[in-house]
């Protein structure tokens, strides 16, 4: 029991080692030649514009189910007025980056995790080290600055529409004057709000393609190794979103003042 | 990075003492060898003999718990992952199943070196196409690596690995799970490698009649295919055996010292 504890214990520091170098190669790829702009496009489409879908689709139900939702206990205390103010709020200091970037990671860290788990358990990422290229350059890098960049305007996108989904809920169900909710949306945004929920998807692009690069690139035992790479890189991706954001927003509310 | 020892500057590769488990299995034992410039030496051993492991410790994609390891004349061994891409690209290896990128063409595959090196486009061109002929597959270069058979597959990663022109070059069971006609056409691209480019080489195989294959012909380019050795060329100091067990060298020696051993473990392997 004591062994196989400490083999466990031992395993997942080397686990966290191995991540830790792998994150700090790729970042540190940025700063030197070669660098793959080629790849890093092809990933910019394939997360950015491949997860515009699901993120205007998940962006503006999370809106309209939050107006729904506030509206329903405004209404108690005669302020549903204040609707839009309290969409705007959650959509773009919270709802709009966590949501995203949950989505992003469902979509993408899977994706990065089975590319590279394939090309890891047919060899082809030893082959790429045999033929002189460094993978954390060609692979990881390009997906990481991808992911960092794609994910911000990802965010935007989701925090616009995810108000005009609020609105439509407004107008339609609870009869609101569209002017009034989007002034009162607009209004009570300060620039900390933004900034706050501007700073959020930029590590948690960092977390996605770092988790899904290195749980692909780790990978072994076949085919049911690359399944298993991928369920754990999207289960870790999301966990650790979600546990960041909580460390981040305090940060944030501690550097910025109180919100 | 280490500078390497008289032995090693002076051969292709050397082996010092090198030793390497996984977990409780020992895969090699302090093993030593050289590898002289312009030879072939062929590994062979039982499944799991270490001879796949032979080769990743060569190109320094697995490092040995102890000992050390030139190549080229530089130590592998003292070497960081950053700086060994440098030496890699001097070196070839055709992988088991052949390792090709799979979302790639043949024609990328061929190039992925040149690529990276930023070759122009029209020398990429030409020396793909060189590298395709030699392999006799220069009609594939738009196919993806699923729509061909095993054997051609087999035959791009040798255009793969041999593009840049590599000091050394490392096949992992070239013609494994191949029909005979494949494999003779493989055996005799190595071939031509070795006597025409006097490339040296690593030779992992299970086909016996390869390696002789190898040790008895010597490729022609007049004739434009493999011939029979010549009676009376000193052939052994171009091309020899090893064979590994239990993580350490069993017999090192020619064809014919090893044809001939009376050692029964080696006539047993010899006759399986």
């Amino acid at each position: 029991m004591a062994f196989s504890l400490g083999q466990y214990v031992k395993e997942n520091l080397l686990a966290v080692q191995e991540y830790s170098f792998l994150s700090w190669r790729a970042f540190a790829n940025l700063f030197s030649q070669p660098r793959y702009l080629g790849d890093m496009l092809q990933q910019m489409d394939v997360i950015g514009v491949g997860s515009l879908p699901i993120v205007v689709l998940t962006g503006f139900f999370t809106g309209a189910v939050l107006a729904l939702q506030s509206a329903n206990s405004l209404a108690r205390f005669g302020a549903l007025s204040f609707t839009g103010q309290l969409v705007s709020m959650s959509m773009v200091r919270e709802l709009g980056p966590v949501l995203t970037s949950l989505m992003v990671a469902g979509r993408n860290a899977s994706g990065m995790a089975s590319e590279l788990g394939s090309m890891r358990v047919t060899e082809q990422i030893d082959a790429m080290r045999a033929l002189g290229t460094d993978p954390s350059r060609k692979l990881v890098t390009p997906r990481l600055t991808a992911t960092m960049f794609m994910l911000f305007f990802l965010t935007i996108l989701s925090d616009l529409v995810g108000l005009a989904g609020g609105a439509a809920i407004a107008l339609i169900l609870l009869r609101l004057d569209l002017n009034e909710y989007w002034t009162s949306a607009w209004q009570t945004l300060r620039y900390a709000d933004v900034f706050m929920g501007l700073t959020k998807p930029v590590l948690f692009g960092f977390i996605i393609a770092t988790i899904g690069c290195y749980y692909g690139l780790s990978a072994k035992g076949g085919t049911q190794g690359v399944g298993r790479a991928t369920t754990q890189a999207v289960v870790a991706a999301s966990v650790l979103i979600l546990a960041v954001d909580l460390f981040v927003t305090r940060l944030l509310m501690v550097m910025l003042g109180p919100l | 990075m280490s500078t390497a020892s008289q032995s090693g500057t002076e051969k292709a590769i050397v082996f010092e003492n090198v030793s390497l488990r996984f977990d409780e299995q020992v895969v090699l034992d302090g093993l030593s060898f050289e590898l002289d410039h312009g030879a072939t030496k062929v590994l062979l051993g039982v499944a799991g003999a270490g001879k796949t492991t032979i080769l990743k410790l060569t190109l320094g994609l697995v490092r040995p718990d102890n000992g050390r390891i030139f190549v080229l004349g530089q130590e592998v061994t003292a070497m960081r992952e950053t700086e060994l891409f440098e030496l890699r690209r001097r070196l070839g290896i055709v992988f088991q199943e052949s390792a090709l990128f799979d979302s790639q063409t043949v024609e990328e595959n061929v190039a992925f070196r040149l690529l990276e090196e930023r070759v122009p486009e029209h020398e990429i061109e030409r020396r793909v196409l060189e590298a395709l002929r030699f392999v006799e597959l220069e009609q594939t270069l738009n196919l993806l690596p699923a729509e061909l058979s095993g054997g051609m597959r087999r035959r791009v990663a040798i255009a793969r690995a041999i593009i840049s022109n590599p000091e050394i070059l490392l096949y992992d069971s070239p013609t494994a799970g191949l029909d005979p006609v494949t494999s003779t056409t493989i055996m005799e691209l190595l071939m031509k490698q070795r006597d025409v480019y006097h490339t040296s080489a690593l030779l992992v195989t299970h086909r016996l009649q390869d390696a002789f294959m190898m040790a008895t012909h010597v490729f022609s380019r007049e004739q434009n295919k493999m011939v029979p050795v010549p009676p009376g060329t000193d052939w052994d100091s171009k091309m020899n055996f090893m064979v590994l067990k239990d993580g350490k060298i069993f017999f090192e020696g020619s064809a014919a010292e090893i044809a001939n051993s009376d050692d029964q473990y080696i006539r047993e392997y010899l006759t399986l």
